[in-house]
């Protein structure tokens, strides 16, 4: 580190903010004649022989570390400090914010990629496929019927949190056990749960279905069965997160009020609902809005057991596209179908978080 | 009449003192009813999958449950992966598939992680410490805008990355799974960091920085290895997100850089469904994070309860 040999105090001499200055511009210039040129060489109009776009990605890289270095000599510890946040900021912007950008681009374009046509621009009409494509929204509602299921896995979550957070011996050996579904791999789960326990003639769960007397037990033909099988798997998986929120809510409670409310002689159902509950207010919509924004990421488990089916009854957003991708290539289509979701769910999350930042803990 | 009155109150107490001894059993019993039940449904899907690797196709039919009881172990599922005992010494092209998949997801995984926590840190750092604006953005817009990144749906980023990652030969590299996998799980990192710098006192940074250490130097070594348990944290759920990812892995990865979930996908469609030895799979797939989880669980609460729940 080159720490010692900066002034800590006092002023940076001219120079030094002027040689900083040109080596951003140099490298800012650098960047932009690489991806010109190779923007030219891409387009036939000048062959500069690239094979890939590498060579832009490294004048991003160089520009980027001039950059910070630039900031060090313009600004000294000011630009010391900046150093910090930097590196995360600029990849995220390449990572996230230029590939939502180009995935833009790409929405208003009929592209698909076994078709000999390239890339076309075509206005709005994935627009308006979107609005016209029955299977989209059919996905759409089945996301909304998804979300509200949170709502079920948060009382179930809860409900072991109470249970983990009651007088009881081994606690350390529950919170493990009740903890494993989350390090498991929802492929692994798709196969372990529903390809192999709910295997309608051989699989332990049918099987148990068939004892208490269920003649004809089908997990996966019936649309609303399905979804509720691909749900409990789901919930499966992640109720332990919601879990392990809400029980260090429960631990963080002063259980001063608890034991006052007790020699009140409130019993257990008051003291829950007018005690435990309010308090927990903060921790539960916390725990709910985050447990939301994983859920509108769901598709593993659909991709691999039912792929949608039957009739696309358990079909999510993500894992309709994937296979708008998969099986017609279609990424133009595709893409839109994606943005719009994407628009879609920060409008939801945007208002849910205004509706109930007042009552909720910081996010930030 | 005063002790008619005692008498009397002591017997009631007495009554009331057994009916709530009862009562007390009686929620003790149904509390470790309800713990039994739902570690029966926690770890049965685990169990389930152990034990049909060492099924056969009889025993599979007949659904039996108990090993030694209801059948006789078998190694067929994991001869079939090249791993049991006998078939170890042996050359298997499946085995080597299989550990070709496994080392790309450990490579992916902990290359993202450790990538992640590097960046995540650094930024987390200057967000609990420094205050800076760029352009209108504040401290508290900086850190909603790493954040938000948590809200992208990985099918907003699939396709673009799929075109990208063509155009810059990365697509089926292990190097393209890391940044993709880094960018997942960055805003959770920084969140976690975030909470566990806040936690270290200021005045540390100011002892330092009076002792003459530079910002960097005091990050190094004074702050850092005292957020040793956050990184930890942060590393440890990183882990487990990137080994099990499975959408990007699917789509942007086809013969090089395949990792275990796809491959545990891909083996369903094929010739029916040889059970004992998607069950073998599947164990080796999950015992990594089996093993990491029970004996890291610590640091996996903590950074799930990062910043949600201030004691």
């Amino acid at each position: 580190m080159a720490i010692a040999e900066l002034p800590a105090y006092g002023a940076i001499s001219r120079r030094r903010k002027e040689w900083g200055r040109a080596l951003i511009a140099a490298a800012t210039v650098l960047f932009l004649a690489t991806a010109l040129a190779q923007v030219l060489n891409s387009a036939r109009i000048v062959d500069l022989g690239f094979r890939d776009w590498r060579p832009t990605l490294f004048a991003y890289l160089a520009w980027a570390v001039a950059l910070g270095f630039g900031q060090v000599m313009i600004r000294g510890q000011a630009g010391l400090r900046a150093l910090f946040i930097l590196p995360a900021a600029l990849f995220t912007v390449a990572m996230a914010i230029f590939p939502t950008l180009f995935g833009l681009s790409i929405a208003f374009t009929d592209w698909n990629l076994s078709s000999a046509t390239g890339q076309k621009f075509n206005g709005l009409d994935n627009l308006f496929q979107l609005f016209r494509d029955p299977f989209y929204w059919n996905a759409m509602r089945n996301m909304v019927i998804y979300v509200l299921f949170v709502l079920v896995e948060y009382a179930i979550a809860f409900g072991l949190a109470l249970l983990l957070n009651a007088e009881i011996r081994a606690r350390k050996f529950w919170r493990v056990v009740f903890l494993i579904p989350l390090m498991l791999s929802p492929v692994a789960v798709s196969w372990m749960v529903g390809k192999s326990m709910l295997e309608y003639r051989f699989g332990p769960v049918a099987r148990f279905a068939r004892w208490i007397g269920i003649n004809n037990p089908s997990f996966f033909t019936d649309p609303w069965a399905a979804r509720l099988w691909i749900e409990a798997m789901d919930a499966w998986v992640s109720i332990p997160f919601v879990m392990i929120l809400l029980l260090a809510g429960l631990q963080a409670m002063p259980k001063e009020v608890m034991e006052a409310a007790t020699v009140d002689g409130a019993t257990p159902w008051q003291r829950f609902w007018q005690i435990t509950f309010p308090l927990m207010l903060p921790v539960s919509l916390t725990a709910i809005v985050l447990r939301i924004i994983f859920k509108l990421k769901l598709a593993d488990i659909i991709i691999t057991v039912t792929s949608g089916g039957p009739g696309g009854a358990t079909d999510s957003v993500s894992s309709f596209i994937y296979r708008e991708y998969r099986d017609r290539s279609n990424v133009g289509y595709g893409t839109m179908l994606a943005m719009f979701y994407l628009v879609v769910i920060v409008i939801f999350i945007t208002i849910l978080l205004n509706v109930l930042s007042r009552h909720m803990r910081r996010m930030t | 009449m005063a002790a008619e009155a005692t008498a009397s109150s002591l017997a009631s107490a007495d009554s009331g003192a057994s009916a709530r001894r009862t009562r007390w059993l009686l929620g003790r019993i149904g509390i470790y009813a309800a713990l039994v039940f739902w570690a029966f449904v926690s770890l049965f899907p685990v169990y389930w999958t152990i034990t049909t690797s060492m099924k056969v196709a009889r025993n599979v039919q007949q659904g039996a449950l108990i090993p030694f009881v209801d059948y006789q172990p078998n190694w067929l599922g994991w001869r079939s992966l090249g791993l049991s005992t006998d078939t170890i010494g042996n050359v298997s092209t499946v085995r080597e598939e299989f550990l070709n998949r496994f080392l790309n997801s450990v490579y992916t995984a902990f290359g993202a992680s450790a990538l992640a926590v590097l960046l995540g840190a650094l930024a987390a750092y200057g967000l609990s410490r420094y205050q800076y604006k760029f352009l209108w953005m504040r401290n508290q817009d900086l850190g909603f805008f790493f954040l938000s990144q948590l809200i992208l749906p990985p099918v907003v980023l699939a396709l673009p990355f799929l075109v990208l990652y063509r155009e810059l030969a990365l697509l089926d590299s292990t190097i393209g799974l890391i940044l993709l996998y880094t960018l997942t799980v960055l805003p959770i990192v920084i969140w976690i960091m975030k909470d566990q710098f806040d936690t270290i006192p200021v005045e540390l940074d100011e002892a330092a920085q009076v002792d003459g250490l530079g910002p960097w130097g005091t990050f190094f070594r004074i702050i850092l290895p005292m957020a040793l348990p956050g990184m930890v944290a942060a590393f440890i759920l990183s882990l487990i997100l990137c080994w099990n990812e499975y959408f990007f892995a699917a789509l942007l990865t086809s013969t090089n850089a395949k990792t275990l979930p796809v491959m545990v996908a891909s083996q369903t469609g094929s010739q029916g469904i040889n059970w004992w030895s998607m069950a073998a799979l599947s164990t080796a797939a999950i015992a990594p994070l089996v093993i990491v989880g029970v004996l890291l669980e610590r640091f996996i609460i903590r950074g799930l309860t990062a910043g949600s729940v201030k004691g």
